[in-house]
């Protein structure tokens, strides 16, 4: 039993802390704003040119001129700002920006990230994601922990980097993993899912990992 | 100077030529200048380069330019949408050059304040820094980008006067303001226009003096490419 893309969002949001400006990435980091916890202020920020980011409309509220950075339509709210995407990339790049959850193909031990690109394959190109995770204070990756039966936690990444030691936290169905990106202690194994051992965990990752689980 | 033209196409004349570095405004389908791409589209240019962060979709915007082969080369950070653009590229048609989407914005904005290069830690230990100086500032490794003009900026703005002065709408500002500045040509559809003075000044988002020609495009098509919506319980 793994989590299921709503488990591990729930973990995810708890990342998240009172008055922190936050970016969610396209996918499951999306699933996050549901688990914002009550009473807490966050404001999600979308790379587009929005602060304050509100929730999908209603069928008669929908505006094609108020879009979130994956297309979707969304909503204001009362602290709402627009702004251009050099303001925008203004805030991401210098440091504003207290947390960016995102995706990824390959995690590696070192915290090097790829996201982007399949040499040959895929053309999509990185849309903002370097930017976020060059410039935003903490990166929490969420992800599966494999594709097609392959570990995507790795000891080194094979795909074009998205960033080069960047990562902080890595989220998937089977665990979470803390990382050193400065060197020193590397990736550290801190939680398992629901019904996830250490064995399976240790079986579908090839990473190298130290494993400190809390009491 | 009078700087309203009557039509799209009129708004383009005397301008185009192939082989041109234009520059067109929105992300995804939110806040393109349709109306001015089409008419570009239809001046039958060759061999474009067109600086857009997106490449339309299949159909629409840019995508249209492709599917005519007018564009030789895109600059973009985000062309997903468009099948046919992938096919181009893998196909060896089209040249394509990625740019993080906050170091594109930021070339471009530095490109119309007449900043010629920057440094950014966006992109570095990447193949975004393949064959780009860098520098050390306080034991981070920096790389080195240019800023961006373009012969033509075509730009989508919500309300403009016949002065020039523009206000965007919502997030179809985007790259908008930072393009109006670096056209050395910069052409502006506008959904509203109005006189001077009708506009607050304290509200203007980009000045009149970026804004080389006008044209009143209302009730254009507004697309949606994620219609995506929640239930009133």
């Amino acid at each position: 039993m793994a989590w299921t893309r709503e488990q591990m969002a729930a973990r995810a949001s708890k990342e998240l802390r009172d008055g922190f400006y936050v970016n969610l990435g396209i996918g499951i980091p999306t699933l996050v704003s549901n688990f914002i916890p009550e009473g807490m202020s966050v404001q999600l920020q979308s790379e587009n040119g929005m602060l304050g980011m509100g929730p999908f409309p209603y069928d008669d509220e929908v505006d094609p001129d108020l879009i979130n950075a994956g297309k979707q339509t969304v909503t204001e709210l009362p602290t709402t700002s627009y702004f251009s995407s050099a303001d925008s990339f203004g805030m991401i790049r210098g440091g504003h920006i207290d947390l960016s959850i995102l995706g990824a193909m390959q995690v590696a031990q070192n915290g090097d990230l790829a996201n982007w690109m399949i040499p040959g394959k895929m053309v999509k190109g990185m849309g903002g994601a370097m930017d976020l995770v060059a410039g935003v204070k903490r990166v929490v990756v969420l992800m599966e922990h494999e594709a097609k039966g392959e570990s995507k936690l790795l000891k080194a990444c094979n795909l074009p980097l998205t960033g080069a030691r960047v990562v902080d936290l890595v989220i998937t169905d089977l665990g979470v993993f803390t990382v050193d990106k400065k060197g020193g202690t590397g990736l550290t194994l801190i939680e398992l899912a629901d019904g996830v051992t250490l064995a399976e965990i240790a079986a579908k990752t090839d990473a190298e990992y130290r494993v400190a689980l809390a009491a | 100077m009078r700087k309203v033209y009557a039509s799209a196409a009129q708004a383009l004349e005397g301008l185009v030529k192939d082989g041109m570095v234009i520059m067109s405004g929105g992300f995804g389908l939110c806040g393109i200048p349709e109306a001015l791409v089409d008419a570009l589209r239809d001046t039958g240019a060759k061999g474009l380069t067109a600086i857009s962060n997106n490449a339309g979709v299949d159909g629409i915007g840019l995508g249209r330019l492709l599917e005519t082969r007018q564009i030789k080369k895109m600059i973009s950070s985000y062309v997903g949408e468009n099948k046919l653009f992938a096919q181009l590229y893998l196909g060896g048609e089209l040249e394509l050059e990625f740019n993080p989407q906050g170091t594109m914005a930021e070339r471009i904005r530095a490109g119309g304040a007449g900043i010629p290069g920057f440094y950014t830690k966006v992109g570095a230990g990447t193949l975004v820094a393949e064959g780009k100086p860098t520098r050390e500032f306080n034991g981070e490794t920096y790389i080195m980008e240019t800023g961006l003009v373009a012969d033509i900026a075509l730009v989508h703005a919500w309300k403009g006067d016949t002065e020039g002065n523009l206000v965007y709408r919502k997030t179809a500002r985007n790259f908008n303001p930072m393009m109006a500045t670096a056209g050395k040509v910069t052409i502006v559809e506008v959904e509203h226009l109005v006189e001077p003075g009708e506009i607050d000044p304290d509200h203007i988002h980009t000045p009149g003096i970026f804004v080389q020609r006008i044209v009143h495009v209302p009730n254009g098509p507004k697309r949606i490419e994620q219609r995506t919506t929640r239930t009133r319980i």
